[in-house]
């Protein structure tokens, strides 16, 4: 699909979180919505036009709303737990760790806005921490969607998970990444765009810079391949030993901290298996957060069409030494 | 004997039934003072503060039962007070939720029997232990049971020093606009937390004028005395509409002279010597009981 056709079909991954939902839960009075005074934010005012009864409103208070979701989920309710995603992960982190994942009570927990969406609102609205934080407590699944396909087929899958879910969506409207009939697994990356000179590993919207990327080198006569890895935890090592088996370089790409997140993830896995390439890890630094435009500030640090173009040049001439 | 809507405890049997339940209540603490002791770990303090209250909750109160430990129509009790679980262990085991000899494995290597309530263990509803979650969990419960329209009750106990922590407050504003009056929280207020007095850590007082601001009908009862805890937790909800609180004013260390009111036996473990005095102290009492 051409770039101007593509935006023409896109929509913010919220939306279609939220479409997708409300369309779940008109067929299942079951499927419940938590959330702290995010309606508006987290485009669920239409669910809630919609399905008053199957809306929970708790105000401003991310440690209720997570607890309020255990309690519900613990009586057989299907329970998105939707709030912004610095204060969900953050302020609620206990509540996440002992209420949901170590009582083991399905919750969906749904972080809106996350990464660097609130990109002019500053660090407190950054929420840069939260797959580091998720991934390192055990029964919490990871999954941040790139495009609306992955982000309908998540919100699909993870009402129908008995167990703690995270799901991280975004506001900016993100354009098709998949060809029609492109299946969707939990734990299993897609892939985006075929190559084996390099390849990027990434998750979330920055699947679409990395995309970018990949036509810029392309135009250079370099093939780069393109994993999109939606579900952070569990990774799909298989897929990231194969890429850099293949093709000898590896760069990941993430809307989070450099520690902890996908690139470390990805590093483990290779290091532990013996295979070393040259790799690296685009993301954000540990210091305080630029301010601006989502897509300003993922530029600042790289993850734009150009700066990643330009990091698997420096890459591609180590892998040539 | 649950104290459902459609039950009413007979009169004549009230004397006979609150013999059984002071009986019952020092046995518990007999044996929880026991596995303590085996374990060389435990909150022995806050256990036994909380027995009476347990004691009636599971012998007259809850409807809930092995048998019915996962119906979806069954009571609910969430100790978010985790610490104490010593004396919910016990009071489960004498219900018939396990064989009491698992306990001896309490605290041990890879025993389910941790120093806090897992829902590996059948009866116990919620992983609790890290202060502050019990009540919300407690509320989610209760709205569900209030959608689904299927009557059962939830019954939250709470640490007075636990309320230091402002996750409970979110609830209790919670609960109250969602007029839970299928939730009780039930506070025991025996007036000591680890570092001392709560009114000298973090005041709490007026407790129940707190409650009462934040929408909640409340009540106080001394939460050693089994017949006013059974009239009171027989009494919910005390206004249609609102959550229920009961104020429960008890002894840190209840029942062992040289633990009550003492922060020491927070979590202090008994030495030999002072766990045979305990005994003989509790053993005294069963029998000044039976005369």
């Amino acid at each position: 699909m051409s770039g101007a056709a593509a935006m023409e079909t896109a929509k913010a991954n919220l939306d279609v979180f939220s479409e997708t939902l409300l369309a779940l839960a008109r067929s299942n009075r079951n499927i419940l919505v938590v959330t702290s005074d995010s309606r508006g934010s987290g485009r669920l005012v239409p669910f809630a036009k919609a399905l008053p009864e199957q809306i929970i409103e708790v105000g401003i208070a991310e440690q209720n709303l997570v607890g309020i979701a255990a309690g519900l989920a613990s009586a057989g309710k299907i329970v998105f737990a939707v709030s912004p995603g610095s204060f969900l992960t953050a302020r609620s982190l206990e509540q996440i760790k002992n209420d949901v994942c170590y009582s083991d009570h399905p919750v969906k927990l749904v972080g809106i806005s996350s990464g660097v969406s609130y990109g002019a609102l500053g660090s407190t609205h950054h929420s840069l921490h939260d797959l580091a934080v998720l991934r390192a407590i055990p029964n919490c699944t990871v999954v941040v969607p790139a495009d609306n396909f992955e982000t309908a087929e998540a919100v699909k899958a993870a009402a129908e998970m008995t167990h703690p879910v995270f799901l991280r969506f975004g506001k900016r409207p993100m354009p098709p990444l998949h060809r029609p009939g492109t299946t969707f697994t939990v734990g299993k990356s897609l892939l985006v765009r075929e190559g084996n000179d390099l390849a990027f590993i990434a998750t979330g919207e920055t699947v679409v810079q990395a995309a970018g990327a990949c036509d810029l080198l392309a135009q250079e006569g370099i093939s780069a391949r393109l994993l999109s890895m939606h579900t952070v935890k569990p990774l799909d090592e298989e897929a990231v030993l194969q890429a850099a088996q293949e093709c000898g370089a590896v760069i990941t790409v993430e809307e989070h901290s450099c520690a902890g997140g996908l690139g470390e993830a990805c590093a483990a896995v290779l290091m532990q298996a013996g295979v070393s390439v040259p790799f690296r890890i685009v993301g954000f630094p540990d210091e305080e957060t630029v301010s601006g435009s989502q897509l300003d500030i993922m530029a600042y640090y790289g993850i734009s069409p150009e700066g990643l173009a330009e990091t698997a040049r420096t890459l591609l001439n180590r892998k040539r030494l | 004997m649950p104290c459902s809507k459609q039950r009413t405890i007979e009169k004549a049997n009230d004397a006979a039934l609150d013999l059984l339940l002071h009986r019952k209540s020092i046995e518990y603490r007999i044996r929880l003072l026991g596995y303590i002791r085996k374990a060389q770990a435990g909150h022995t303090g806050g256990s036994l503060s909380c027995v009476d209250i347990l004691n009636v909750l599971y012998n007259c109160v809850l409807n809930v039962s092995p048998e019915t430990a996962d119906d979806p129509r069954r009571d609910r009790y969430i100790q978010s007070k985790g610490h104490s679980v010593e004396a919910l262990y016990v009071v489960l085991a004498d219900r018939g939720f396990f064989p009491e000899s698992d306990l001896e494995t309490l605290c041990r290597f890879r025993s389910p029997y941790v120093g806090h309530p897992t829902r590996k263990i059948r009866g116990i509803e919620h992983n609790t232990g890290a202060l502050g979650h019990g009540l919300a969990f407690g509320a989610g419960a209760a709205l569900a049971g209030k959608m689904d329209r299927l009557g059962y009750r939830v019954f939250v106990l709470l640490g007075d020093g636990e309320l230091a922590e402002g996750s409970n407050w979110e609830s209790m504003m919670t609960a109250a606009h969602y007029g839970l009056d299928n939730l009780t929280a039930i506070v025991d207020r025996n007036q000591l937390q680890i570092t001392g007095r709560t009114e000298e850590v973090c005041a709490l007082e007026s407790l129940v004028d707190k409650f009462t601001a934040f929408g909640w009908s409340v009540r106080e009862v001394d939460g050693h005395n089994v017949r006013a805890l059974r009239e009171v937790l027989c009494a919910v909800p005390f206004e249609v509409g609102r959550p229920s609180a009961v104020i429960a004013h008890t002894v840190k260390g209840k029942g062992v002279s040289f633990m009550e009111h003492d922060v020491k036996w927070h979590h202090g473990v008994p030495s030999d010597e002072e766990y045979q005095r305990a005994i003989e102290e509790l053993r005294a009492q069963l029998e000044e009981a039976e005369r």
